[in-house]
C-alpha cells in the first residue's frame, strides 16, 4: 500500500478531488452507455417478439403504410 | 481464407460466435481492469514530480489509447464496407462509434482535470489536445451522418467515406508530441522500447489497457448483436432465435 491511512488515500496529498472526480466521471458515463445499450437491446427483442406473436397486426400495419405511400404518390 | 471472410460477413454466424465470446470478454475484462485500477490507485508508488495526481493515468491512457485504436478499427471496417460491401462492417462502424466518442470525451476530460494540478491549466490549444478534440468531432460526425441518412446502403457508404477521410488525424495525434513542442508529455508506451517508468507503475497500466480493450470488445459485440437483430428482424433465423429464447 502506497498510503499510511485511509484518510491519506482519500485526500491523495491534496490531489484527491482531481483524481476522484476523474474516476467518478469515467465509471458513471461508462455505466450509462452500457446500461443504455442493454435497455435498447431489450426493447428491440421485445418489439420483435411481439411482432412474431401477432402476425396479423404486423401485416395490417404494413399494408396501411403501403396504401398511404401509393395514395400520396399518385396525386 | 475466403471462406472465413464470407463466414465473417454472415450476421447469423457472427451472432453465434459473439454470444460465446461475450461472457469471457466481460468477466476477464472486468477482472483485469479493476485489478489494474486498484493496483494503480492504492499500491503503485507516487510519482516523483507529480505526486498522486498521476494516478489519473490509469484511466486516462487506456481511454485515449482505445479512442484512437477504435477509430483505426472503424477505418478498416470502412474499407471493407466500400470495397466488399459487407453489411457487418457497417454494423460494426455504427455500433462502435458512440463507444469511441465516449472514450475520446473521457480522455479529454481526465486529461483536463489532470492538467490543472500539473500544468496549472485545464486546457491549452496545443497539438495533442486539439487533434484529440478533432477526433471527438469526427466520431460525432460519423454518428450524426449515419442517423441522418435513412437508406441503409447510402448511409453505410457516406459514413465509410467520412471515417476514411478522418483517419489522417490518427498519425497527427500519435506524433503530435514529437513533431511539435507541446505541453503534453511523450507516449508512456512504445512498441520498440522499454517503458521509462518503474514496473510497479506500468504493469497495472498495461492491465487496465488490456481490460478496457476486452470490455470494449464485449460492449461492441452487444451493440452489434442488437443492430443485427434490427436489420435481420424479418429473417427466419432471427425469428427462430427469439422464439426459442436464445437471446439472453
Amino acid at each position: 500500500m502506497a498510503f499510511d491511512s485511509l484518510e491519506a488515500f482519500i485526500t491523495m496529498g491534496g490531489h484527491g478531488p482531481y483524481v476522484w472526480s476523474c474516476y467518478f466521471v469515467f465509471f458513471a458515463l461508462s455505466l450509462v452507455l452500457i446500461q443504455w445499450s442493454r435497455v435498447h437491446r431489450r426493447f428491440v427483442l421485445r418489439t420483435l417478439a411481439r411482432g412474431y406473436a401477432e402476425p396479423d397486426t404486423a401485416g395490417t400495419s404494413r399494408a396501411s403504410a403501403d396504401f398511404a405511400r401509393v395514395d400520396t404518390s399518385d396525386h | 481464407m475466403w471462406q472465413i471472410f464470407h463466414k465473417l460477413g454472415s450476421p447469423k454466424w457472427f451472432y453465434g460466435i459473439a454470444s460465446r465470446l461475450m461472457p469471457w470478454l466481460l468477466w476477464v475484462g472486468v477482472a483485469l481492469f479493476i485489478a489494474g485500477v486498484i493496483w494503480g490507485l492504492a499500491f503503485a508508488p507516487p510519482e516523483r514530480l507529480q505526486g498522486n495526481s498521476y494516478r489519473i493515468i490509469y484511466i486516462h491512457v487506456p481511454a485515449a489509447f482505445l479512442a484512437q485504436s477504435v477509430y483505426v478499427m472503424m477505418a478498416v471496417a470502412a474499407v471493407v464496407t466500400l470495397v466488399w460491401r459487407m453489411k457487418l462492417a457497417d454494423v460494426f462502424v455504427k455500433s462502435v462509434a458512440p463507444i469511441g466518442a465516449l472514450l475520446t470525451f473521457l480522455a479529454l476530460f481526465t486529461g483536463a482535470v489532470w492538467g490543472k494540478p500539473t500544468w496549472g491549466t485545464w486546457w491549452v490549444w496545443d497539438a495533442r489536445l486539439t487533434s484529440m478534440l478533432i477526433l471527438m468531432l469526427l466520431y460525432a460526425g460519423a454518428i450524426a451522418l449515419g442517423r441522418a441518412i435513412q437508406d441503409e446502403k447510402s448511409s453505410a457508404r457516406a459514413v465509410a467515406v467520412l471515417v476514411l477521410v478522418g483517419v489522417v488525424n490518427i498519425p497527427i495525434i500519435q506524433y503530435s508530441v514529437e513533431w511539435w513542442n507541446t505541453l503534453h508529455q511523450p507516449s508512456t508506451f512504445k512498441l520498440t522500447e522499454k517503458p521509462k517508468m518503474a514496473s510497479e507503475m506500468w504493469v497495472p497500466l498495461l492491465m487496465a489497457i488490456l481490460g478496457l480493450y476486452m470490455l470494449f470488445g464485449w460492449l461492441a459485440c452487444l451493440r452489434m448483436q442488437t443492430e443485427v437483430l434490427v436489420r435481420e428482424g424479418r429473417t427466419r433465423w432471427v425469428k427462430e432465435l427469439i422464439q426459442q429464447g436464445g437471446t439472453r
